[in-house]
Formats: structure tokens, C-alpha cells, sequence
């Protein structure tokens, strides 16, 4: 195993350098660069100030100078400079963190707790009233715009009934401290959290419960049925372990995504997460912001593939992962 | 019609309660939209930096809706007969937020040495400046190398902010660890930014104009959704939405709401102008007669009052009513598709598409863009339409790479600063999207420009501009659209915010809420 884990952190480590190497070349493609995008906010400009910024972004080097010096800074474990911001990319990353996992983890649980529970649910009330209204509600919430989803929920909870803040991520001048400041983080974060978590939700309710049903048709179920054993049982033991690959395929993905942010949803609820800070880097053309946020993506989702196929052997041995 | 009526009974309101005494305490917030990059005025210079950094920095003058000067940190000035030196007396007793004393030698570093490096705005206008001299601590003396009448309106805190020397001098002013955490005059101080949240603002004590500010704290909220910004002002989590943080479509709906007042007072020194440039370098827009029926064409009442709910005016040529030396010239453009479609007949349009290039800066832009376009096909001009993002706008405008294009742009309280450069054949450079972008040129409006700027005294200026408003309006180089104005709407327990011609954006210093 820590064989298997090793050569794969190595392989991700070479990925992840090609990574960079893409996204870097990727971006200076795009239209537009930071010193026209600063030179044009400041509502008047001139030749002189367009040098001024190009030569401290380094912008007036060759791109193979840029390149060479981007991945020089990455190697030492430094995600640059934000052109823009004036501050180190790292600070501006970390800073949105704590926000951004505070968002994705209550959604992901939410998600894949509900999500996995409704599905069993369905599979084992197939054909019935149970059934029927876990798909249809699965659905709805599966196909309906999260940015919609989003705003009536602010709409309902926050405007018409005023039971919860409709954005931020907490009071802002209220100054709270300790269980007080938790209280206040948590009621701003159910309206976000609910809304992302539903999607995923739906994705896996209607994933568990087409593969239970798939797996409960499959021969060791019936010999588990003619054995004598009890539904309940079979289906826990049995269906539910072997159904659960995809989840966990799914989960997985999602989990991989968690540092990267949700941008609508930060967009729509003012959360200020990491989602929001890649969407304004793009915008803005921070190239170091951008790559910085990419890479620490890219990173996750590396780390959480690793961990899925760790999970994979876990959750079913008959899987021998090879390096 | 309802909304400006509407309009004028809030400021009836406003200015009835305006005269009622103001008391102290309290915090405002407020929308700054998008989130700045930094707060440091001297080096960021785009409107959400000033928005908040007017609170933090000043400079020597303010100025009134008219545009007339007003005190700040110069309590008195004199201007000589010839129009030739600026005296300012500065203010007693004013400090820096750190403590330190502001004197002239702060006002000396900020304009001969940190602006001159950092700020395009400031080289072009000490272009006109022979010489800044400090003959004693409260006194600060310009001489100029010829009469500039515009010189006046330069002293803005946007355009001339008084920087601390003392934190500066000598080292790079854009690494300087002060600009994260700024230091300046003005009436409040800088507290806390949390990046993608908030920027918090506490009351300077120690503030020259005594008693001011009234406000204990301003919070600046940070929310990326124009929808959700509505909701903030609705749910009451903020009290004032300045100029352009809403949608247009939410304001007539937004001003409904009880307690709500509106203004579209603020924008007098900026005086922003829209208008679609005509790249005169492509066919058919070289011929002025394609660009005039681009103009019969365009029904600019409807966009006036469908997209920007009536506030505004539609333009008559390229200074702004607001502006300092406009007046109302012939031609004047009136919707008319049938004298449009004859000019077109008459230069033999050929059905050519031309690419239309909206700006990036919201829905009523899109919408607006989209309204054009059907005005242009109707008289037969066939239109595609383009998309790019800020970046991509920039990139194409400043490099040509268009044929029509919506903009807007500042006139910044004089022609000669805000007008001028985007008509006259020096100010055709690339890499630029606020300069002659449409590449016109006209050996004898840029004599004319050149000759306003520098007559004296007013009177002499006033007879070339409206020469040159004639010349312009018959030629059309860009096709104008509307005067705009970004209403600022608020609850009507807060008062006093707006108190120049820069708005809200002009710091919360007159500011008060009824307790």
C-alpha cells in the first residue's frame, strides 16, 4: 500500500507541473492583459504608464522568461505575487479558505449523507409513493438552475420571512465573539450550504438508488434471498456495500472540488470564498492570482483522486489497485 | 415621469430635513462595488478605490455642484490677475492618522514627487506647471507657465490627494506596507478590510474640521451580485446604494420601498458621457454621413427612459450639460429612421455588416446594445453583435479591433481635461481605451481645443467651445447617447451624503443619521 500511495504521489507531482505548464500557456491566450485591465480602470493612461506596470508585472519579458521564472517560484513552494492586489497569492488563498471549506464540507455532507440516504430509500420503496416523490423532488432540484435555486431561497427565507441573513459570512460590525460568532457564522451559512448541498444531493439520491436496484437484481442477492436472510440485512450488507462504488467515485470528484469554490453560489450570497476570488482573477486578468488558485485546485483534485481509489480498495477488496 | 417626480419630492425631503440638526453617531453602510484592488488613491485610482479612499484621503479643494471650489485642506486661495500663480493657505491644526502634522512639505512631495510617478492624470496637468513652491509651512504657491483656466478643478482628492511624506519619501511608494494600510487627512480612518467581505472605517477623531464627522463608523460592504445587492438595501443591511451598485431595472421597484429617498445629485464633476465609437479608420464610418444616419437612427429617448428609468439626458454633442463651457449647438440629432435611411441611400450603403461591441459592465448595457442594434437594422444597417469580457473590451478598443463600441467616460469638470483627448489627432495612441479611440482628425478642432484650453480669462474659452461643439456635432465622430446619472438611493434617516459634485464618493464627512 505505501508503495502503491508513494508512486502515486510521485505521478501526481509530474502532473502537477504539466498542469502549471498548461494553465500558464492557457491564460496568455486569453485577450487582454493585467496592465491594460489596471490601465484602463484608472480612467486615464499613456504610454509611459502602461511600461511602468508592464515592466513590474514582468510582462515586458519573452514568455519563455515569464514561464522559466513562474515555475522557478512554484518549485519553492511560493504561489507569487497578485499583481493587482499588491499581496502575496498565498495570504489571499489561505485567507479565503477557512470560508470556502466551511461551505463545500457542509454541502458535501449534506449532499452525500442526505443524497445516499434518500436514495436507499427509494430503491428499497421502488414503484411506490416514497419512491415516486424522492425521484420527482430529486429532479426538480437536479434540473433547476442552482443561481435560481439561489435567489428564491433568498427571496423566501431572507426578504419575505426574515428568518435567515441573506449573504455574507457573518454580521459584519457586529463584532461577536466565541459560541456567539458560531451561532452567527452557522445562520449565515445555512441559506448557501442548503442550496449547493440540494444539487449534489440530488446526484446522489438518483445515483444510489439506480445502482441498489441494479445490484439487488444481481444472482448473490437472490442467493442471499434464498438463504433465508432478512431484507433489511441484505440489503445493508449486501446491496448497499456493493452499490456504493459510484458514490464513492462521485463523492470522490466532488470532494476534489471543494477548494476550488462554488462560484455562483459565493456570487449570489456574497460568501467570500475561494470560488469568487478565481472568478475576479479571471476577470481582472491576475495571472499569479489565477494560476495560484488553479494549481491549489488542480492539487486537491489529485489528492482526492488518490484518496478515492485508497477508498475503493477499502470498500471493495475484490479491487487490486496497481501502481 | 413618476420617478422623476418622485425624485424631486425625496430631494424636497432631503433638503427640508437637511436643515434639521444634525447629530452625532452611528454607522453607515454602504455598497462598493466591484471590490478594489486597493485603497491607496495616490497609486489606485479606479472609482471603488476612490469611492472608499475619499473618506481617508483629501486634497486642497472640494468642489460644489456648480463646480465652484470649495475649502479642504486649503482653507483660502488667490488666483493673480493673470492667471498665473495659485496660492493656497492651508488649513490649521490638520494631522495625518498617525498623528503626524500635515504641512506644505507633505503637499510638495505629493505633487512634484510620489503623483508625478504614479498618476498619467497628474503629468498631463503639471504640464502646465512651471514650479510648486512652499514659502512657509501653511502655504503653498503654483506658477504656472502660461494661463490654464481648468487648473482650478485639479485640486480633487481623486485627482491631487495629500499623501504623508513622512511614510513615503524614500521608499517605493508601490510596495509600501501603507497600502494596505492607508494613512491620510480625511475624516475617517481606516480599520479593517476583510478581503472579499467588508472594509471598515472609524471616525477621525482628531479631524481638522471640528466636529466632523458626525458618523462613528462607515462599513463598506462587499456583494458581487447586483440581485443580492438589491436584497442588502431591502433586508436593511445596508442604508445607501451609491450610483451603479443596483441594476436599473430594481431601482423603480427599490424606491417604492417606505423610508426610501433618492438622488441623482453627485455626478456633476464627473459629468459621465455614453457614447458608441465609429471606428473612422474602418468604411463605411469614415464617411461622416454614415455616422450622422448612425445618429437619426438611434431613438435615444427610448433607452433614456426604458433602460435608465429617466435619469439622465439624452446628449446633444461631446461636452456634458454639466460640464463647465457646454451649450446647446445645431445640428441636433432627433430620432429619425426616414432622414437615416435617405443618408445611407445617399452614400450608397451596401448592406456591409458592421460588429457592434457592447461594454461588459452589466445587463441595462446589454439590453441597451441590443436596443441599438435593432434601431441600426431597422434603417437597414446590418449588425453583429460581439461579446467580451472587461479584459477583452479593453484589449480590443484600445487596440481599434472594432467597428462600433459602447463606452462611457468622465468629463472630469473641464473640456479641456475630460473632452478633448478623445477627439484630438495627438491623443490617437494605442493601447488606450479613454483616448481618441475612433481615430477622427481634424487639423482645426485640434487647433481649437488647444486654443480653449489655454484662453483666459472664461468668457474667451466659452466662444471657442462653441465653435468647436458646431464642428464636432456636424462631423460626428462618435455617436453620443445619453448624459448619465447613476442615482444614489437611500434611507431617508441618513442625510447629508451627498454635499459636492463627487457624490457620496466624496468621503461621509457632511453625513449624518437621525437617531
Amino acid at each position: 500500500m505505501a508503495k502503491f500511495i508513494l508512486a502515486r504521489l510521485m505521478k501526481a507531482a509530474l502532473i502537477l507541473v504539466c498542469i502549471a505548464i498548461l494553465n500558464f500557456l492557457l491564460i496568455q491566450a486569453a485577450p487582454g492583459d493585467p496592465a491594460q485591465v489596471m490601465a484602463g480602470e484608472a480612467g486615464e493612461t499613456d504610454a509611459v504608464f502602461l511600461q511602468q506596470l508592464r515592466e513590474r508585472f514582468g510582462l515586458d519579458q519573452p514568455l519563455y522568461v515569464q514561464l522559466g521564472r513562474y515555475l522557478g517560484t512554484i518549485l519553492q513552494f511560493d504561489l507569487g505575487y497578485s499583481y493587482r492586489q499588491q499581496v502575496p497569492v498565498a495570504d489571499l488563498i489561505f485567507e479565503r479558505l477557512p470560508a470556502t471549506l466551511l461551505l463545500s464540507l457542509s454541502a458535501f455532507v449534506i449532499s452525500l449523507g442526505l443524497g445516499t440516504l434518500a436514495g436507499v430509500l427509494a430503491s428499497a420503496r421502488q414503484g411506490r409513493w416514497q419512491d415516486s416523490v424522492i425521484s420527482t423532488i430529486a429532479l426538480i432540484f437536479y434540473a433547476t438552475p442552482l443561481f435560481w435555486l439561489a435567489l428564491m431561497a433568498v427571496l423566501l427565507f431572507s426578504v419575505q420571512l426574515g428568518w435567515l441573513p441573506a449573504f455574507g459570512y457573518e454580521t459584519v460590525g457586529a463584532d461577536h465573539t466565541g459560541l456567539r460568532r458560531m451561532e452567527d457564522i452557522a445562520a449565515h451559512l445555512v441559506l448557501p450550504a442548503m442550496t449547493l448541498g440540494l444539487f449534489f444531493m440530488a446526484v446522489y439520491a438518483r445515483m444510489t438508488r439506480a445502482s441498489m436496484l441494479e445490484v439487488s437484481r444481481l444472482d448473490f442477492v437472490k442467493t442471499a434471498q434464498a438463504k433465508g436472510l432478512r431484507p433489511a440485512l441484505i440489503q445493508r450488507r449486501h446491496v448497499l456495500r456493493n452499490a456504493l462504488l459510484p458514490v464513492v467515485t462521485l463523492a470522490g470528484l466532488q470532494a476534489g472540488q471543494l477548494v476550488g469554490g462554488a462560484v455562483l453560489i459565493e456570487t449570489v450570497f456574497a460568501w467570500p470564498g475561494i470560488g469568487r476570488l478565481m472568478f475576479d482573477a479571471l476577470t481582472q486578468r491576475d495571472y499569479n492570482l489565477l494560476l495560484g488558485v488553479f494549481l491549489v485546485s488542480a492539487a486537491m483534485v489529485l489528492l482526492f483522486n488518490l484518496i478515492t481509489d485508497i477508498l475503493y480498495r477499502l470498500v471493495d477488496p475484490r479491487i487490486r489497485v496497481t501502481a | 415621469m413618476r420617478h422623476v417626480v418622485s425624485a424631486t419630492l425625496a430631494l424636497l425631503l432631503t433638503t427640508a430635513l437637511a436643515q434639521a440638526e444634525a447629530t452625532p453617531g452611528g454607522t453607515a453602510d454602504l455598497i462598493v462595488q466591484p471590490e478594489p484592488p486597493g485603497l491607496m488613491i495616490g497609486i489606485v485610482t479606479n472609482g471603488p478605490a476612490l469611492a472608499v479612499g475619499g473618506n481617508i484621503y483629501e486634497s486642497l479643494l472640494r468642489y460644489d455642484e456648480t463646480l465652484a471650489p470649495m475649502p479642504s485642506l486649503a482653507r483660502s486661495w488667490e488666483v493673480s490677475e493673470d492667471g498665473l500663480t495659485y496660492t493656497f493657505h492651508l488649513q490649521e491644526g490638520v494631522t495625518f492618522h498617525d498623528g503626524t502634522p500635515m504641512t506644505a512639505a507633505d503637499v510638495l512631495f505629493s505633487v512634484n514627487d510620489f503623483l508625478m510617478k504614479t498618476q498619467p492624470r497628474h503629468r498631463n496637468t503639471m504640464a502646465q506647471v512651471e514650479s510648486v513652491t512652499a514659502p512657509d509651512e501653511a502655504t503653498v504657491v503654483f506658477k504656472l507657465t502660461q494661463p490654464f483656466e481648468p487648473f482650478i478643478r485639479a485640486f480633487a482628492y481623486g485627482t491631487m490627494p495629500i499623501l504623508p511624506k513622512h511614510i513615503y519619501e524614500g521608499t517605493d511608494y508601490m510596495t509600501n506596507p501603507a497600502n494596505d494600510k492607508p494613512i491620510g487627512t480625511g475624516p475617517f480612518r481606516f480599520v479593517e478590510w476583510q478581503r472579499g467581505s467588508f472594509i471598515k472605517l472609524e471616525k477621525n477623531d482628531a479631524y481638522w474640521d471640528k466636529g466632523k464627522p458626525y458618523l462613528d463608523e462607515v462599513i463598506y460592504h462587499v456583494i458581487p451580485d447586483a440581485a443580492s445587492r438589491a436584497v442588502a438595501y431591502e433586508t436593511g443591511v445596508v442604508d445607501i446604494l451609491p450610483g451603479g451598485s443596483v441594476e436599473n431595472f430594481d431601482i423603480p421597484r427599490l424606491t417604492e420601498l417606505p423610508n426610501t429617498c433618492i438622488t441623482d445629485k453627485g455626478w456633476e464633476y464627473y459629468a459621465p458621457l455614453s457614447w458608441m465609437w465609429l471606428n473612422n479608420r474602418n468604411p463605411p464610418m469614415d464617411n461622416p454621413k454614415f455616422r450622422q444616419a448612425v445618429m437619426y437612427a438611434m431613438d435615444r429617448q427610448f433607452a433614456l427612459d426604458v433602460l435608465w428609468n429617466g435619469y439622465g439626458k439624452v446628449a446633444t454633442g461631446p461636452i456634458s450639460s454639466k460640464t463647465p463651457f457646454y451649450s446647446q449647438q445645431e445640428p441636433v440629432y432627433e430620432y429619425d429612421p426616414d432622414k437615416a435611411e435617405a443618408l445611407l441611400d445617399e452614400i450608397g450603403y451596401d448592406g456591409e455588416p458592421i460588429r457592434l461591441l457592447p461594454i461588459p459592465y452589466g445587463e441595462t448595457w446589454q439590453r441597451w446594445a441590443e436596443a441599438v442594434r435593432q434601431n441600426l437594422q431597422d434603417v437597414g444597417i446590418k449588425v453583429e453583435m460581439e461579446a467580451a469580457d472587461v479584459a477583452g473590451w479593453n484589449q480590443r478598443t484600445a487596440n481599434w479591433n472594432y467597428d462600433i463600441a459602447f463606452t462611457y467616460l468622465y468629463q472630469n469638470g473641464d473640456p479641456a481635461i475630460g473632452v478633448s483627448r478623445n477627439y484630438i489627432t495627438s491623443q490617437i495612441e494605442q493601447g488606450s481605451p479613454w483616448n481618441n479611440v475612433e481615430g477622427y482628425s481634424d487639423p482645426e478642432v485640434d487647433r481649437m481645443f488647444e486654443e480653449a484650453a489655454l484662453a483666459y480669462p472664461a468668457e474667451a474659452r466659452q466662444e471657442i467651445y462653441d465653435q468647436v461643439q458646431v464642428k464636432l456635432q456636424e462631423d460626428v465622430p462618435v455617436a453620443w447617447l445619453l448624459e448619465l446619472t447613476f442615482p444614489t438611493i437611500y434611507n431617508c434617516k441618513v442625510h447629508d451624503i451627498v454635499t459636492s459634485a463627487h457624490g457620496p464618493a466624496d468621503s461621509m464627512r457632511d453625513a449624518w443619521i437621525e437617531q
